[in-house]
């Protein structure tokens, strides 16, 4: 090796240097580049990749009775969701999953199979947390958990209708959860989570926003009173055959709903599909004509205007009449009676005399003004409006069939309503679902006179004596006023022979009425069908009880029959 | 006692030796470099420390990397023995067995990741393209010690014969990154003996040639990563993958990282390979620019040493040899950082002491065995 050779060699490694040093120089420059200037960007790819906000469940508020006896509850329950592209049937403990979900293989594999392109699906909901935690606790990979609460309905069947329901993701489907849905609804919360690739979540964060639990709300609904109204209907459809049954309760002085019971009813817990036809609160949304007690507002109508007493005589022979060809009669020949007696004995013929001879759209006026043929203030969701047809000019047929309850349909949440006012001294409030506080007789309205709305109550009593139609419907130490009803189904072909609606509305304690209770038995079939002897029975023992409840000092000690 | 070095020259021949080794420096006498030594040290301890926590604090792995190392290091130390001249009697030795154990591998090579690298002898499973990173650059430059330098255009062809011969039967494997590496090892020596500007252009410009020749030759996947590295965010779920999440990882740890155990990227699995080839990333992720220069700090520490120990060494062979065994090692480190950053493809080098894994980590120790043993045989004498 000579001299040029060497200073060649060194030249090299002078050059191996430079080169060297260039690299290293190029290594840092990119590190920096990707530490100091792409650092924002790079971040928050990262946290893009990591950090997950999920949703926290919100508490759903309570639904309680007007003494806070819980009539529905969220419990916190626990959904077991797999990703189908990170899960294998055939992992380790999927055994153990499958006897706690108490699934079969086969099945899984299908589900599986058939979203094997999705990454979420829910294994089974809402589980209880004992045993979702004893699943997350396998640690199967692509087996995860998500929180949630569920509904508790504690009186199940006795008030299902009018409560109503949830669907599996907490919102209200029907009655009161639908309708104060919002309101029972809490706001979800956010939370700000540390994702694996494989979506468990390794660290929390912390809340983004805390979950606001939904508000409560109270009902006026007395959950004692509704067991009792819930029994008493049941008895009586399963004794009489019956289709269904309803009753509703009112506390005259507050509009408050205390009781709305239907049977058949469903367990709102386990959401059986069969009973599907059970889920609607036929208080509020079945409609059916009201018969003979309608009577009572024909009779009102005639004392308002001042052209009867409640002595006025009434000739009804011969106990029948024609009236554009159609026949009205009575079931005997009454004769010269009384207004009192028209109501006592129900005489069609009497009412549709009173009726004929007021102005014609005068009946028609009232009931509007009564609150049939429109909703009611509750508010109740799928509540029908009833119907109160309109006509002009009025033939005396018409105004005589509803004079005595045909040819119009009410709910009997609006029977209730209308019967309370007449309780009430004539003063029509708002039917609220809620618990008032106070009493809300200042914003009633005046739509009879009181002197007249006590002569009615009077009249009434007559009803639920000895004679009256609606003997069954006493009730020891107290006077009751009431009206029975017994009203012949419409069918395909006209009204049905032999299927009839009973009906019975009355007040209690007659010399200050408290509570109105409107009762109806749909299509008895087995023994009587008479509203006196089906529906007022329901009325004495569930009243009853209610008067009991509520210490409603007795206005009757003296046991006169009245 | 310590004799000066004219002395032991104005003594006679025969005493010459005796004084000579009277007058060794530890270093010389147990044949170790301490500061190449303890650059090294350092260097693995900062990839243990990485490793466990790309490891997910999996201490029997990292008790296995502890072990590996081990073996590794003592291998360095007996290598580091082995005087330079005997080396060189072994070396075509070593050499041809190298082939045929490649060729083994392609008859009967074990399968991994859709490749055949693997070689089971029973008790342990090794990649015989790894000795060959030794074999290649030492026969390379064992053919040239007593040539005239700088070589003839046959020397050079017979160099590239040999350097040609298992860089394909490699690249047929297929392990095209471990075949460029083999290359690269052998195109050092010939580099450092001196080979000609003109004919180094000529080769880089035939090279360039070749490209498209080559492309045609490549197999599907490494054609994706080729294209893949021209633009990852063309296939961010598939090939594009491991680049993209690696940046975010160095990235997104900024100047002084998210902290030791700490990333992210890593911990939570998004960064793939993150224990072996793509260790680096969990590097910046956790200890940020800082411990990235850290590394490099290291690496040049080394390497300049490497150097200044090849500037030294007294004869061609050792010259070259050591020359290219420094440039390897750092190419290796070059290739993987620029990867892993983005800046070149994905090839599948790993991390030199960082990554999890055996044989290449012999393999690289073993070279700095022979640098030391190098370094600590000189003879005290100029030619």
């Amino acid at each position: 090796m000579n001299l040029t050779d060497k200073r060649r060699i060194s030249l090299r490694y002078k050059l191996l240097l430079m080169v060297l040093f260039l690299l290293f120089i190029i290594l840092t420059g990119r590190m920096i580049q990707l530490t100091l200037f792409d650092h924002t960007f790079l971040e928050k790819q990262g946290n893009a990749r990591a950090l997950r906000v999920v949703s926290l469940p919100a508490y759903r508020g309570m639904i309680t009775d007007r003494n806070g006896e819980p009539l529905a509850v969220s419990v916190p329950v626990k959904s077991i969701w797999i990703n189908p592209k990170n899960f294998s049937i055939n992992s380790q403990h999927v055994k153990e999953l499958l006897t706690l979900l108490n699934e079969n293989k086969k099945t899984l594999k299908h589900e599986i199979d058939k979203h094997n392109q999705k990454e979420f699906l829910y294994l089974k909901r809402n589980l209880s947390p004992d045993i979702a935690n004893k699943i997350l606790a396998l640690k199967i990979k692509g087996v995860h958990a998500v929180d949630g609460y569920q509904r508790y309905y504690p009186q199940a069947n006795i008030i299902a209708p009018v409560i109503g329901f949830t669907n599996i993701d907490d919102q209200g489907q029907e009655g009161m959860e639908l309708l104060y849905n919002q309101w029972l609804n809490g706001t979800p919360g956010k939370e700000l989570v540390v994702k694996d690739l494989y979506g468990h979540v390794v660290a929390i964060k912390g809340d983004v926003r805390s979950a606001k639990p939904g508000k409560n709300i109270t009902l006026s609904i007395d959950s004692r009173s509704q067991y009792q109204a819930y029994r008493q209907l049941k008895k009586a459809v399963e004794l009489r055959q019956a289709k269904s049954a309803s009753m509703v309760v009112l506390d005259v002085k507050t509009g408050e709903v205390l009781v709305m019971a239907n049977y058949p009813s469903y367990n709102p817990n386990s959401h059986d599909k069969k009973s599907t036809a059970n889920y609607r609160n036929r208080a509020v949304t079945d409609v059916f004509e009201p018969g003979s007690t309608i009577k009572t507002f024909a009779v009102i109508n005639a004392l308002d205007s001042g052209k009867y007493q409640p002595n006025s005589i009434i000739n009804t022979s011969p106990g029948w009449m024609y009236l554009d060809g159609k026949r009205v009669h009575d079931e005997i020949n009454n004769g010269k009676i009384d207004i009192t007696t028209i109501l006592q004995r129900s005489s069609n013929m009497g009412v549709t005399k009173l009726t004929l001879s007021l102005p014609p759209d005068s009946l028609w006026q009232l009931l509007r003004k009564m609150g049939f043929g429109q909703r009611t203030d509750s508010a109740f969701p799928g509540e029908s409006d009833g119907e109160l047809p309109y006509l002009n000019p009025w033939p005396k047929i018409t105004l005589a069939t509803m004079s005595f309850g045909y040819g119009l349909s009410v709910t009997t949440l609006q029977l209730a309503g209308a019967y309370a006012t007449i309780a009430n001294n004539g003063i029509k409030l708002p039917i609220t679902l809620l618990k008032n506080p106070q009493s809300q007789s200042h914003s009633g309205k005046q739509l009879i006179q009181p002197r007249v709305a006590h002569e009615i109550l009077d009249m009434l009593q007559s009803v639920v004596t000895k004679n009256g139609t609606g003997r069954l419907a006493k009730i020891p130490g107290y006077k009751v006023s009431g009206k029975t009803g017994t009203v012949r189904i419409v069918g395909s072909h006209g009204y049905e022979k032999n299927h009839h609606n009973a009906i019975f509305v009355g007040m209690v304690p007659e010399s200050n009425p408290r509570f109105v209770a409107a009762i109806i038995v749909r299509d008895p079939t087995k023994g009587s069908y008479y509203g006196g002897s089906v529906a007022a029975p329901i009325f004495s023992t569930v009243m009853a009880k209610i008067l009991r409840d509520y210490n409603i000092a007795p206005d009757n000690i003296n046991i006169s029959n009245g | 006692m310590k004799l000066n070095p004219t002395i032991i020259l104005k003594a006679p021949i025969s005493q010459r030796e005796k004084m000579r080794k009277m007058n060794r420096t530890l270093s010389e006498r147990i044949h170790i470099d301490f500061f190449l030594f303890f650059a090294l040290l350092s260097l693995t301890a900062l990839g243990l420390f990485v490793l466990y926590s790309a490891s997910n604090g999996n201490s029997l792995l990292v008790f296995r990397q502890i072990a590996r190392l081990g073996i590794a290091y003592f291998i360095m130390i007996i290598i580091a023995q082995i005087p330079p001249t005997k080396m060189r009697l072994w070396i075509p030795w070593i050499y041809l067995i190298g082939v045929l154990l490649l060729t083994a591998v392609l008859i009967i090579g074990d399968v991994g990741k859709g490749a055949q690298r693997w070689l089971d002898l029973g008790f342990i499973r090794f990649q015989p393209s790894e000795i060959m990173k030794l074999a290649i650059p030492m026969f390379v430059a064992w053919y040239l010690a007593d040539r005239e330098l700088p070589p003839s255009f046959i020397d050079l062809l017979v160099c590239a014969f040999i350097i040609a011969v298992p860089v394909l039967m490699t690249a047929k494997q297929p392990d095209l990154g471990t075949a460029l590496m083999l290359a690269g090892t052998g195109a050092w020596v010939l580099f450092l003996a001196g080979m000609r500007w003109r004919l180094i252009l000529l080769l880089l410009l035939a090279a360039a040639a070749a490209m498209p020749a080559l492309w045609f030759m490549m197999h599907g996947y490494q054609r994706q990563r080729v294209l893949t590295f021209l633009n990852p965010e063309s296939d961010p779920l598939g090939a594009g993958y491991h680049i993209i999440q690696s940046k975010i990882a160095i990235g997104s740890g900024g100047v002084f990282g998210k902290g030791w155990l700490n990333g992210t990227q890593s911990h939570l699995n998004f960064l793939p390979e993150h224990a072996t080839d793509f260790i680096f990333a969990v590097l910046g992720e956790e200890l940020g620019l800082v411990g990235g220069l850290v590394l490099l700090a290291i690496v040049t520490i080394i390497m300049l040493r490497g150097l200044y120990m090849s500037t030294q060494a007294q004869d061609t062979f050792t010259r070259l040899v050591s020359g290219s065994l420094i440039l390897t090692f750092f190419l290796s480190i070059f290739i993987n950082i620029g990867m892993v950053t983005g800046l070149l493809p994905v090839v599948g080098v790993p991390l030199p002491l960082f990554s999890y894994g055996g044989t290449s980590m012999v393999t690289l120790m073993a070279s700095f065995g022979v640098l030391m043993s190098i370094h600590t045989h000189r003879r005290l004498v100029a030619k």
